[in-house]
């Protein structure tokens, strides 16, 4: 029996009279690779915001890992374990590869004012390690090339791979990656998958949203499919691609 | 590095380390004391625009009421240590203690307006500047606390380990009036005001503040707790702000509120600005020069409208803010990004042009 790594259940979002998230609900067991598809504006990064506390649900539940992260703000979901990537990519652009990735180490590091004023043994140790697991990500996803270079200039590819190492600096259990795909040309994209699979292999479970749905049926364990705000198919791909709701909403579109 | 940059680093180093020990000298020959007061001023504020840097530079938190934690340091110094409440606490008990007091007001500042950006928090934070004034001015009744507009009289001189900063001392030979000992004094804090700066930048607190800079959402997403960061910022900008305070009280002997005006908010900013946000170098230079130019001017402007005119065609005190309402703007014309940029300040310049330059 597989482990259950999050579970929401009953989620609802709205936005004034726009019920972006209509009783939502959907379980992630530890190790899979878990797809979210759905057409434009059906909720899906909605989804991904409430789940990183970005967005505030207005009802459900939420639990990760054993704990109740029901509106939790953003940092608890991060130090529980939750990290993601942005669809629209959000860099710190003038920072380096490098910095950009130090930056996701700030929640499993403690130095304080005080340690940084007195640059105490622990804190030069501290800031070391900082170091070397950034460039170990860096490696990682295969860009220290780059690492000096200010993240507003790494290519569109780049900046991608730059996201996920930054989002693995926090050393989530649940990677959450928000069409990491989009732009990319299909050999980016091949090279994509492979490290998504490899992210998955070393244990970390993915929950993907992305439009590529042959790249999706290729990759996830399984597939929910969010449409105007409601969750309405989940299954393996094989289910989900027969579905017939599933292919009216969005299936549909695509294959005619 | 090599070994010849690493020891020309250590000849600079040694160099500007003589030569900031000799400075008074140097200034007071050929100058005047009133000089130095001028230089020991400089030094007050590289202390304040370092201290407001934390918060604008590094954490991007728009400040328009720094003064305000300057008032507080001073104020605080003045009332433990002087005729007004007879209490006579030394230096090593009121500064620190001013210090805190500031800090705290810069957490009861920082909460309310966490959520507010740019324009909004400029407006915020102004208000709560003048509100600081307003009450030492008007904390004199029922129970005076503040003694309001008059300000607080005969305040005492530093004492450090026996030695009373605020008379004359002779040493080897040498005389040194007042102004020469605080200026070590003052030259001492503001290289640990500055070592702290430096210090906070390069760490992961520094780190933070530039993520929230750049990008508060992505900051977030990144687990930074963006209340606590904002706090601290706050805190440890009014920090040094209330250190500043302190020393100013005790060098001028004398406070009042008239000291901690908005212009005064608005030209600490202005030294940041100057010099060149978020760089630590550029912000000390943005001080030194905002200080000591107008010095420059207000000696130069009269006479030299008595020796051309023959007579006073404008006020030297207006012409001299004119001139230097002038210079700010050629400035910003000219070099947005200050005189001394850290290099992401630049990039970001050349990139918002870039940017700007695309669309129209
Ligand atoms: N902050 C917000 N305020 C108001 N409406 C919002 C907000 N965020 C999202 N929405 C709306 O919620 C709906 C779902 O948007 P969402 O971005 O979640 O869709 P999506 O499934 O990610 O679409 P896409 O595939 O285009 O990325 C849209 O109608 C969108 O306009
Ligand atoms: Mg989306």
């Amino acid at each position: 029996m597989a482990e259950v790594l999050l579970k929401i259940e009953g989620i609802h979002k709205r936005f004034g009279g726009l019920h972006a998230l209509n009783d939502v609900g959907l379980t992630i067991n530890k190790g899979e690779i878990y797809g979210l598809i759905g057409p434009n504006g059906a909720g899906k990064t909605t989804l991904f915001n409430v789940l990183t506390g970005l967005y505030v649900p207005d009802e459900g539940s939420f639990t990760f890992d054993g704990k109740n992260l029901f509106q939790a703000k953003p940092h608890i979901v991060v130090e529980s374990g939750i990290a993601r990537t942005f669809q629209n990519i959000r860099l710190f652009a003038e920072m380096t590869a490098l910095e950009n990735v130090m930056v996701g180490r700030h929640i499993r590091s403690k130095a304080g004012a005080l340690g940084a004023v007195l640059r105490d043994r622990r804190t030069r140790e501290e800031e070391r390690a900082i170091e070397a697991k950034a460039w170990e990500l860096l490696e990682y996803v295969g860009i220290t090339d780059v690492a000096e270079e200010r993240a507003r200039n790494l290519s569109y590819g780049h900046q991608r791979r730059l996201e996920i190492a930054r989002a693995l600096a926090t050393e989530p259990k649940l990677l959450a990656l928000d069409e990491p795909a989009a732009g990319m040309n299909p050999r980016e994209t091949e090279e994509l998958k492979e490290l998504m699979s490899k992210i998955a292999k070393g244990g970390v479970t993915v929950l993907l949203i992305e439009h590529d749905v042959k790249l999706m049926m290729g990759l996830c364990d399984r597939i929910a499919v969010l449409d105007y705000g409601k969750k309405i198919a989940e299954g393996v791909p094989e289910e989900v691609r027969r579905n017939p709701k599933v292919i009216e909403a969005y299936l549909g579109a695509a294959h005619a | 590095m090599t070994k010849a940059q690493d020891s020309k680093k250590v000849g600079v180093f040694i160099a500007s380390a003589i030569a900031l020990c000799v400075l008074p000298f140097i200034v007071g020959g050929s100058l005047g004391n009133s000089w130095v007061r001028i230089v020991d001023f400089a030094l007050l504020y590289v202390m304040l625009a370092l201290g407001l840097n934390i918060v604008v530079g590094f954490a991007g938190l728009l400040d328009l009421g720094f003064i305000a934690f300057y008032a507080v340091g001073a104020y605080t110094y003045a009332l433990l240590s002087s005729p007004h409440f007879g209490l006579h606490l030394p230096f090593y008990i009121t500064i620190p203690l001013g210090a805190l007091f500031a800090a705290f007001f810069g957490i009861l500042l920082g909460t309310p307006v966490l959520r507010l950006k740019g324009d909004y928090l400029a407006i915020v934070t102004l208000g709560f500047g003048e509100i600081i004034r307003i009450f030492m001015n008007n904390l004199n009744a029922p129970v005076n606390i503040t003694n309001g507009p008059q300000g607080i009289n005969l305040i005492d001189p530093i004492h450090v380990a026996g030695v009373d900063l605020g008379t004359p001392i002779s040493l080897f030979g040498l005389n040194l009036p007042p102004v020469y000992l605080y200026y070590y004094l003052f030259l001492v804090l503001t290289v640990i005001v500055v070592i702290m700066a430096w210090r906070l930048q390069h760490s992961r607190i520094g780190r933070a503040w530039v993520a929230l800079r750049e990008d508060q959402i992505a900051a977030s997403a990144m687990g930074i707790n963006i209340r606590n960061i904002k706090l601290l910022a706050f805190a440890l900008g009014a920090l040094s702000g209330g250190v500043a305070g302190g020393l100013f009280s005790a060098f001028q002997g004398f406070v009042s509120p008239e000291s901690f005006s908005l212009l005064e908010s608005i030209m600490i900013l202005a030294m940041i600005v100057l010099g060149g946000m978020g760089n630590i170098a550029g912000v000390i230079l943005g001080a030194v020069v905002l200080t000591i130019a107008p010095e420059i001017l207000r000696d130069v402007i009269g006479p030299l409208q008595m020796k051309t005119m023959g007579r006073m065609l404008i006020d030297p005190e207006n012409a001299r803010m004119l001139l230097f309402g002038l210079a700010m703007v050629a400035m910003m014309l000219v070099r947005p990004e200050g005189m001394l940029p850290s290099k992401r300040r630049k990039a970001e310049f050349r990139d918002a042009k870039a940017a700007a330059a695309q669309k129209g």
